[in-house]
């Protein structure tokens, strides 16, 4: 092998990751540009968000109850217990409401978009949609995209507030905090820039989670293995977007 | 007369697999042309190249005269309408709004699903099976609501994609009518791919055989069945020389 051998293949992945990149960028921008048709944008509002409810709430439920225990044995090793419910709120407004709920979405959702669309894709229903002239993206990728970016914001709010529900019930319970002076503890240290930074991830996240199921699907290659790596991919690509895009996001909300 | 859809040395390639080689073909309207092959010789990639689903790698596809393009291809599909080898029906919506999809865009519902349901009689469909939707059908009846789907608006041209396979004789026999009687009545143009020889004898004006990415061989059924080509010959009687 020459030296020049993994130069070689260092920039042809390069050139084939900026490729990538640039036809997503253009596909996303295409859909975005579009209104969404209000039936079809309606029914996925109920797909991606009001169905999501119940295992995003389950989530942040856990993840608010573990955080509060959490948070509670480690503040006591140098006199801190009392900072629980800030943190419990902090941390689910902040981080954990938008990046837990935007992996439930992604599990639940991209794989469903991908599934379907991949479907729609061998089974020759997206080329019907050509020959009835009507535009596939607009039709299929459009109302998903606006869905999620709409829907997933409103989850993280939910799932904020249920997560920190969730922490003070272990605090009431089991951690010896009153209701008033744990709801005291969680107010008083949040602020309005916490929520907000959060919202705005989920709004990313949930672009993230349509974008990846949208694009995977239409690009399935043939038959049931097609479909299967389309949803394979949307879902890790998904996965791994949401970790990206929250490193980027939260430095430059708070670095 | 002037054909009204011809394609001048349409070439496609997929990798090193040359497909389509120069495909020249005229279809006048009303007529039936049945394009035959076998498998793999490029017959759906000639429709899908027609209809813009690929990109022709050279070559031209005219309609009325013109080359179709992004502009000229929207009115084309207008007036067109295409039966799947699967019928592609759309699983969320139901047969009716299968079938009045495209004048759901144009009428209020009431009116799309009345014409639906009209088309459904046509090809064959009571009006109990307009609420189902298409997972709860069996694949006769799936074909035969697609065909209702392919002739919902009226269509001045209709492919049809290999339109009886996977079906038994005798729902394939009533599939191969119901097509004929179509075309007869309303006097569309038709593109027929199939290598079911029971639907080329059945449906075809004019056949075309494709092989090695062109056009081998055209004429009228009568002339089929004498020709001397020899792919067309072996194909016509299902003779594998190895």
């Amino acid at each position: 092998m020459s030296l020049s051998t993994p130069v070689a293949l260092t920039g042809r992945a390069a050139l084939g990751l900026t490729r990538l990149i640039g036809r997503v960028a253009i596909f996303a921008s295409r859909s975005l540009a579009r209104l969404p048709e209000p039936r079809e944008f309606l029914r996925q509002l109920i797909q991606i968000g009001w169905l999501s409810l119940p295992v995003v709430g389950l989530t942040a439920l856990f993840t608010g109850a573990a955080l509060a225990l959490q948070m509670y044995s480690g503040g006591q090793r140098f006199s801190a217990a009392e900072v629980v419910p800030a943190v419990v709120a902090i941390g689910m407004a902040r981080e954990l409401g938008p990046v837990l709920g935007g992996l439930m979405v992604a599990a639940r959702v991209a794989s469903s978009i991908a599934a379907e669309i991949g479907t729609m894709r061998v089974t020759e229903q997206i080329d019907a949609l050509v020959t009835l002239s009507a535009d596939p993206q607009r039709h299929l990728v459009t109302p998903r995209l606006w869905a999620a970016i709409l829907a997933v914001p409103i989850l993280v709010g939910v799932g904020d507030v249920i997560g920190i529900m969730g922490g003070w019930i272990v605090g009431t319970q089991s951690l010896g905090f009153t209701s008033a002076a744990y709801i005291k503890g969680s107010w008083s240290f949040l602020e309005s820039w916490d929520v907000v930074s959060g919202l705005l991830k989920g709004a990313v996240f949930g672009l993230i989670v349509a974008l990846s199921g949208c694009w995977f699907g239409m690009n399935a290659g043939r038959g049931a293995a097609g479909v299967g790596r389309a949803t394979k991919y949307a879902v890790v690509a998904a996965a791994v977007g949401i970790f990206a895009a929250n490193f980027a996001m939260t430095g430059l909300f708070f670095g | 007369m002037s054909p009204v859809l011809e394609t001048r040395g349409l070439c496609k390639a997929f990798g090193s697999q040359q497909v389509l080689a120069g495909v020249d073909l005229a279809v006048e309207k009303g007529e039936s042309l049945v394009v035959i092959g076998q498998s793999g010789t490029g017959k759906s990639v000639l429709l899908k190249c027609i209809l813009g689903l690929e990109t022709p790698d050279a070559g031209q596809v005219l309609w009325q005269g013109k080359p179709l393009d992004r502009r000229t291809r929207a009115a084309f599909l207008d007036g067109f309408g295409m039966l799947f080898q699967g019928a592609a029906l759309f699983d969320s919506l139901t047969v009716w709004q299968n079938v009045a999809f495209r004048l759901r865009r144009r009428l209020g519902d009431a009116e799309a699903r009345r014409i639906a349901v009209e088309k459904l009689a046509r090809v064959g469909l009571g009006p109990e099976v307009a609420d189902l939707h298409p997972a709860a059908l069996s694949g006769g009846m799936a074909k035969r609501a697609g065909l209702a789907r392919a002739i919902a608006a009226d269509p001045q041209v209709i492919f049809f994609d290999e339109p009886t396979t996977g079906l038994d004789p005798i729902r394939a026999a009533r599939i191969n009518a119901l097509i004929r009687d179509i075309v007869t009545e309303t006097g569309a143009t038709a593109i027929t791919i199939t290598h079911d020889m029971t639907t080329v004898r059945r449906v075809a004006d004019r056949v075309a055989m494709l092989s090695g990415g062109g056009v081998v061989w055209q004429g009228d059924v009568a002339a089929m069945e004498a020709a001397h080509e020899p792919h067309l010959h072996d194909f016509i009687r299902g003779i594998w020389r190895p």
